[in-house]
């Protein structure tokens, strides 16, 4: 049956599986609207304040549900609008895939209103993206998109549809959908068998979770890893959740903001695995002091990430479960390191993260939330300050739950992340902390929450100040505060009412988890502005440029002895 | 040392035959901070499939490196690398000399040296067309130089493996 492009597109995303989709409309993707209007009872669409929220919802919703996140917007700045977004999710290799209208092709390339060359624009922010140019090509380009963003390594895939291909006509068939297998074509034996060869000789060994597990939802599988060979592990941000919190083997984030213990384990252990984290300038600091002494095998789906930052010495080429499962049989007795597991736990004991001088009231209300928050919630983050906290000291981190932009470092992704959490998941409590600086970046994003009645409570922890940029002119530029300063009198309580949404202050004498529960409890959009001192500060850190053995800001409860 | 330049190497790029395939390979390179020595492309026995030949220079660990993100790209089905020895490399140079009734005969001397073949004359010039190796040429170049090159444009290195099987047919596997 002939049907128009516009129609097509919808009946594709159908075919995918696709029951949400985030967007906004404009002049070149009027046809497409008109089919989502039609067909509004088989997708949902959800419409954002800015298309820049709709990229991060559509994020959002793909993190959290780990199926494709669809965003749409109309050519020129509509298009240009996504693009933060798409990098985000390029960076932390979410599956994505991002559709825009432009102009009518004979008006292609001719400086039309609202002509961008977006494919152009996206070519280093997307794993591969598409301009169609016959509405022959529309059904199969969709059905690629959606297996490229899903296959291997996975990542943002756009889609430019000129408005004359969405009017255009010609025949549509639905096709079974394309499974995408776990990628093992380059997985070789003799690596697994190099991996688990130095495994058996090692004494200390040491593992570094990054994102990759999440993605492929591996964490199961890796628990039983690390119990089999009796080893600790770290992670990355984008690690975090793989190993619960309260693992007596987790030693918490590596790096920059990481803890005291798991540095020291990476600089004293003999092997570490490194499995799905890329090395990230975040996470070695300084590289050449970076796991110098130790043996390296690392375990990645996408090969490219081999020697990039770090040379390592096996590489293991597939997806994660897979491959940990294969080592898993082949390592089928548990073997034991008890001295090295001592010593990590000796450390742990010694260097806690959980006493914090320097930011007493963000732990405090952190706590106070993880005694709240149900089991099960979603919890989204800004960037900066908060978000090291948030990642240091909430216990309620799970995979697929803990939404933050890693590599980007998106201020204002959480807003619209928590806004896709909750659309795919209504009935888990969402809850985004935010930054005072952050927040004002995507806060238009109210409206939305406001429109879909989403009970997504968000928790503004607010020093009046971009703090992490700040802590850094503390810290490196002798306190010369270069617009850092937020001092204008921004009353959020108001802000939140003008959008018809709750709104309550957290102030200094407040108890966060009466406030908080309060909050929680009005099962209603919550604004929740939480004073914090402008001067509090994220430790421990590794200067910029240092090795990650020399931190400063740790807590040591026992100085007196080394 | 694999294609007769100190750390440079020569990459065969099997791409599909579509517009805006080269963009995306360049814009690799220049997003990652590879550094292009030359490049040439063109359609191959197959309409549906380019051949880029790229030459780039940097240690081995970067050119792995290059290989594998080249890879990635969805548009590109195979990346060779085209060793000295496995591969025949070539390069064509147009090159017009300042040549005089004193120097011409000089230069046609050279020329004949290298098999370069003279293609216009002009009063005070000569061009000539030289095909090679880039060891070849660069001792060309070197000899004709003195006399003052008024212009001067290569083709960029192209390549092409020794023995009966096309590049398309040899299989991944064990190069690494």
């Amino acid at each position: 049956m002939k049907i128009t492009g516009a129609d097509i597109i919808v009946e594709c995303l159908v075919e995918q599986g696709v029951d949400t989709v985030f967007g906004y409309p404009g002049g070149q993707v009027i046809p497409l609207y008109d089919a989502l209007y039609r067909n509004r009872g088989r997708i949902r669409h959800i419409l954002t304040a800015h298309e820049q929220g709709a990229s991060h919802a559509a994020d959002g919703y793909s993190r959290s549900t780990g199926k494709v996140g669809v965003c749409i917007a109309t050519s020129g700045p509509g298009a240009t609008n996504l693009t933060t977004g798409i990098a985000t999710a390029y960076m932390d290799s979410i599956p994505m895939v991002a559709i825009t209208g432009n102009v009518p092709i004979s008006l292609l390339g001719k400086d039309s209103f609202q002509e961008v060359d977006i494919a152009g624009i996206t070519l280093s922010i997307t794993k591969h993206n598409y301009i169609v140019k016959r509405i022959e090509d529309l059904a199969s380009i969709i059905r690629e998109a959606f297996y490229i963003a899903r296959s291997g390594r996975p990542g943002p895939v756009l889609i430019d549809v000129p408005k004359n291909v969405q009017e255009a006509s010609y025949e549509f068939e639905n096709v079974p959908l394309k499974e995408v297998a776990p990628k093992v074509s380059r997985l070789r034996e003799k690596d697994i068998e190099a991996a688990v060869q130095l495994i058996k000789s090692s004494k200390k060994p040491m593992c570094y979770v990054g994102g990759g597990v999440i993605r492929a939802d591996a964490a199961d599988v890796l628990n039983e890893f690390l119990d089999r060979i009796d080893s600790p592990a770290g992670s990355s941000l984008m690690g975090l959740g793989a190993v619960p919190v309260s693992s007596e083997r987790f030693t918490g984030m590596i790096g920059m903001h990481g803890t005291r213990v798991s540095n020291m384990a990476i600089n004293n252990c003999d092997l570490l695995i490194v499995i799905g984290a890329r090395f990230s300038d975040r996470v070695i600091s300084k590289g050449s002091t970076f796991a110098r002494q130790a043996r390296i095998i690392q375990i990645d789906v996408d090969p490219a990430e081999f020697n990039k930052n770090i040379n390592t010495e096996i590489h293991v080429v597939g997806d994660v479960e897979v491959v940990l499962g294969r080592l898993l049989k082949l390592l089928p007795e548990k073997i034991s390191h008890g001295e090295w597991m001592t010593s990590i736990k000796e450390r742990k004991a010694r260097f806690p993260m959980q006493v914090a001088p320097h930011a007493k009231r963000a732990k405090e209300i952190l706590e106070a939330l993880d005694e709240v928050l149900p089991d099960d919630s979603y919890v989204t983050t800004e960037v900066g300050q908060h978000q090291m906290w948030t990642a240091q000291y909430l216990k309620k981190i799970r995979p697929r739950r803990f939404l933050t932009s890693g590599g980007l470092g998106t201020m204002g992704f959480g807003t619209g992340a928590a806004i896709g959490a909750q659309v795919s998941h209504p009935d888990a409590r969402v809850v985004n902390i935010a930054g005072d600086g952050s927040f004002r970046m995507n806060s238009n994003e109210l409206a939305t929450i406001a429109r879909y009645k989403l009970p997504i409570v968000i928790i503004v922890m607010n020093n009046h100040a971009l703090g992490m940029v700040r802590q850094w002119q503390d810290l490196f530029y002798e306190h010369r505060y270069s617009e850092t300063t937020l001092d204008t009198p921004l009353d959020w309580v108001m802000l939140a009412h003008a959008y018809g949404v709750e709104g309550m202050d957290l102030g200094p004498e407040d108890d966060p988890e009466e406030v908080l529960k309060r909050a929680f409890d009005l099962k209603k959009p919550v604004v929740v502005n939480a004073l914090i001192p402008s001067d509090d500060k994220v430790f421990p850190m590794v200067a910029p440029g240092a090795s990650i053995s020399d931190m400063i800001g740790f807590v040591d409860l026992n100085p007196l002895v080394d | 040392m694999e294609n007769g330049r100190k750390d440079s190497f020569t990459l065969a790029i099997l791409v599909n035959n579509k517009s805006g395939v080269l963009m995306r390979v360049v814009a690799l390179f220049s997003r990652r901070r590879y550094n292009i020595d030359s490049l040439s492309v063109s359609e191959t026995e197959n309409p549906d499939i380019s051949r880029i030949t790229i030459v780039v220079h940097g240690d081995r660990n970067i050119t792995e490196q290059i290989i594998l993100q080249v890879e990635k790209l969805v548009d590109v089905r195979k990346v060779y690398e085209m060793t000295m020895d496995g591969s025949i490399q070539r390069e064509l140079v147009l090159i017009k000399l300042n040549a005089d009734e004193t120097t011409r005969t000089h230069i046609v001397e050279i020329g004949e040296l290298f098999k370069a073949k003279v293609v216009d004359v002009t009063p005070s010039t000569i061009t000539m067309q030289i095909t090679g190796s880039l060891e070849k040429l660069d001792s060309f170049l070197e000899l004709v130089r003195p006399y003052g090159i008024v212009e001067l444009v290569r083709t960029g290195m192209t390549a092409l493996e020794r023995g009966s099987r096309p590049l398309s047919e040899t299989t991944f596997g064990d190069e690494g």
